[in-house]
């Protein structure tokens, strides 16, 4: 407990391996991100970028290394990480309605057992209303578009009232409008001191929506300010030369 | 008498169900449904009797023991799914077929009643206790069972809900879906055991498919569907009964049959997505696509030279190339919402017509 506040990190990764059948998808990772910082997790395709947020989530077995959040392991911190998988991750056709949806995100705090009642819609209509979401809050999820879909799963990870968020790809196949909203909302998370950390794809968007970054590619390239390490040399060890992106 | 059994029996199936449509899983239900048999089998040679607790038991035990062959052989990644499924439960199957042929030829355990079932005599094996006749006992079992599954589903609703949408967050949270998973499995494998007396091994599928697949057409909220397959279970189990008694045939199988009569009948005619609606729907949206056409092309040659011959009614065909009668339907769908109006063979834009030709310009 000497450490100082400023020396506590957000999420500390620490020689994580993770191998899928003897075939490793991360080799060896160490990630420090503190406090308050909205970092972008960028790498091609096959990187492990799904991974990596997935082994600390604990959804993944890891082969060798530790996670801690907030200087704990995830089990203990469950309640202060929110969670938005990718949006094809679940079936849309499931027979239930937004509202419902975003209820699920206090399924945590409610523990086993206990039913969501009227202080979890409410918090659900208020993130809904955070998403621009709240005219749809009985809409079936099915009649939803991607960008709709995406800001439903946003406000499901914004009733978790969580310090630590991990989003798989946000900006999937959303409109320009809906790209701008989740932004703001994430740079609004991070200036109430919250940790994003985000997996993303497109590289000439990194230094407007970021100011962390971590270039992955199985390995670690590299982490840290996106001034410092988001750099033409760190991109092109990253994608081996075949990125075509400029840095102005 | 054997009416309430089947009615407990369809309800019973239907509410574990409505989880495993929406898991896709309802093919598991039928591996399940057979693999039980050398449990159900190994069970009876231990106890001589066909209405032991322990035989439920271990056809449960075997059931989940299906689930975890099937999910082991599928996670080598050598074989999909549905070829580990169609492996596991032959496999065990005949083991239970061969256990039977073996060492049960004289006892009351024949194929036909495994296959079948029988409720015409299910209400004959009574509960008797000190001289006095509490009922059939398969009305028991199966009301125990069918107690569970509410029991189970009540309890775990939430939790069976998060698990089945998204179980990536159930597992970031805490809930540990695989454990609901094979909750869910060992019931399903209760519930066929129970149903097997009744219903027999393969008529339970459509008991535990049907109703759910039905209510999924007609609601979309999960509480609702638990609620209508309940009530559509009931509905099909009374009405293949009556039908049973109507044609004498076997009741297992007019039930059977009802189930999937109610569901090949709501499929066609339920609005938004059955058949039925869905045909007249890409119906009117050709008729309107085709208006659109229609009034984009004489809005381009509205007021230019051409347009005396473009907006010929005669001429249509060629300019669109459509087929004289499909023309002549687009023209009446057209004069009938006003879109445009007709003189003297000629065609002209309404100020709607107009509207809707720049609309769609414009997108």
């Amino acid at each position: 407990m000497t450490n100082e506040i400023n020396e506590i990190k957000a999420i500390e990764v620490t020689d994580l391996t993770v191998a899928y059948q003897e075939k490793p998808v991360l080799w060896d990772i160490d990630l420090d991100v503190p406090p308050g910082v909205l970092l972008a997790i960028v790498g091609p395709n096959g990187a492990g970028k799904t991974t990596l947020i997935k082994a600390i989530l604990g959804l993944v077995r890891p082969a060798a290394g530790r996670v801690l959040i907030y200087d704990k392991p995830y089990p203990l911190q469950r309640r202060i990480v929110g969670y938005v998988p990718q949006r094809g991750s679940v079936d849309w056709d499931f027979p239930t309605n937004v509202l419902d949806v975003v209820m699920m995100g206090r399924y945590g705090s409610l523990g086993w057992f206990r039913r969501p009642g009227k202080a979890e819609r409410e918090l659900a209509m208020n993130a809904l209303e955070k998403v621009g979401m709240q005219a749809y809050a009985d809409r079936q999820i099915s009649q939803l578009s991607g960008g709709q879909q995406q800001r439903v799963f946003l406000a499901r990870a914004l009733v978790q009232d969580a310090t630590v968020y991990l989003m798989d790809e946000p900006f999937q196949g959303v409109d320009a409008t809906t790209e701008r909203a989740i932004v703001a909302l994430l740079q609004e998370l991070r200036a109430k001191g919250k940790t994003v950390v985000v997996v993303h794809h497109a590289l000439q968007t990194v230094t407007d929506y970021f100011d962390w970054v971590m270039l992955l590619n199985i390995r670690r390239i590299a982490s840290g300010p996106v001034e410092e390490m988001f750099t033409p040399d760190n991109l092109r060890q990253t994608y081996g030369g075949r990125v075509a992106f400029m840095k102005n | 008498m054997s009416q309430l059994i089947a009615i407990v029996v369809a309800v019973a199936c239907a509410l574990p169900g409505v989880f495993l449509v929406l898991r896709r899983m309802t093919l598991m239900s039928d591996a399940i449904s057979h693999a039980i048999l050398p449990g159900i089998v190994l069970a009876f040679f231990l106890t001589e009797s066909l209405s032991s607790p322990l035989l439920i038991l271990a056809a449960a035990g075997t059931g989940v023991l299906t689930v975890v062959l099937v999910e082991l052989l599928q996670r080598t990644k050598l074989v999909k799914e549905d070829a580990a499924m169609g492996l596991t439960f032959p496999a065990l199957f005949s083991i239970g077929v061969i256990l039977i042929s073996r060492f049960a030829g004289n006892v009351h355990l024949d194929m036909d009643a495994v296959l079948l079932g029988e409720l015409a005599y299910a209400h004959l094996n009574r509960l008797e206790m000190f001289g006095i006749d509490l009922g059939p006992v398969s009305l028991y079992v199966m009301g125990t069972i069918l107690v569970l599954n509410l029991v189970f589903i009540l309890l775990f609703y939430k939790e069976l809900k998060l698990a089945t949408f998204d179980a990536s967050l159930a597992a970031s949270l805490g809930f540990a879906p695989a454990l609901i998973h094979y909750g869910l499995m060992t019931l399903v494998s209760i519930t066929t055991v129970g149903a097997f007396d009744a219903v027999g091994s393969i008529l339970v599928v459509a008991l535990i498919a049907g109703p759910p697949a039905t209510a999924y057409l007609i609601t979309d909220s999960l509480a609702r569907m638990l609620i209508l397959s309940a009530i559509l279970g009931s509905l099909n189990a009374v009405s293949g009964y009556w039908l049973a008694h109507l044609f004498d045939v076997s009741i297992a199988g007019a039930i059977a049959t009802t189930t999937l009569l109610m569901f090949g009948i709501t499929f066609l005619v339920v609005p938004r997505r059955g058949v039925i609606a869905i045909a007249r729907r890409r119906h009117r949206q050709k008729l309107e696509f085709a208006q659109t056409m229609l009034v984009i092309h004489l809005l381009n040659h509205e007021g230019l030279p051409e347009a005396e011959q473009e907006s010929q009614v005669s001429h249509l065909q060629e300019h669109l190339r459509w087929e004289p009668p499909f023309a002549a339907q687009i023209v009446r769908y057209a004069l009938e919402n006003r879109c445009v109006s007709q003189k003297n063979g000629q065609l002209a834009l309404t100020e709607r017509g107009r509207g809707i030709a720049r609309e769609a310009l414009v997108h």
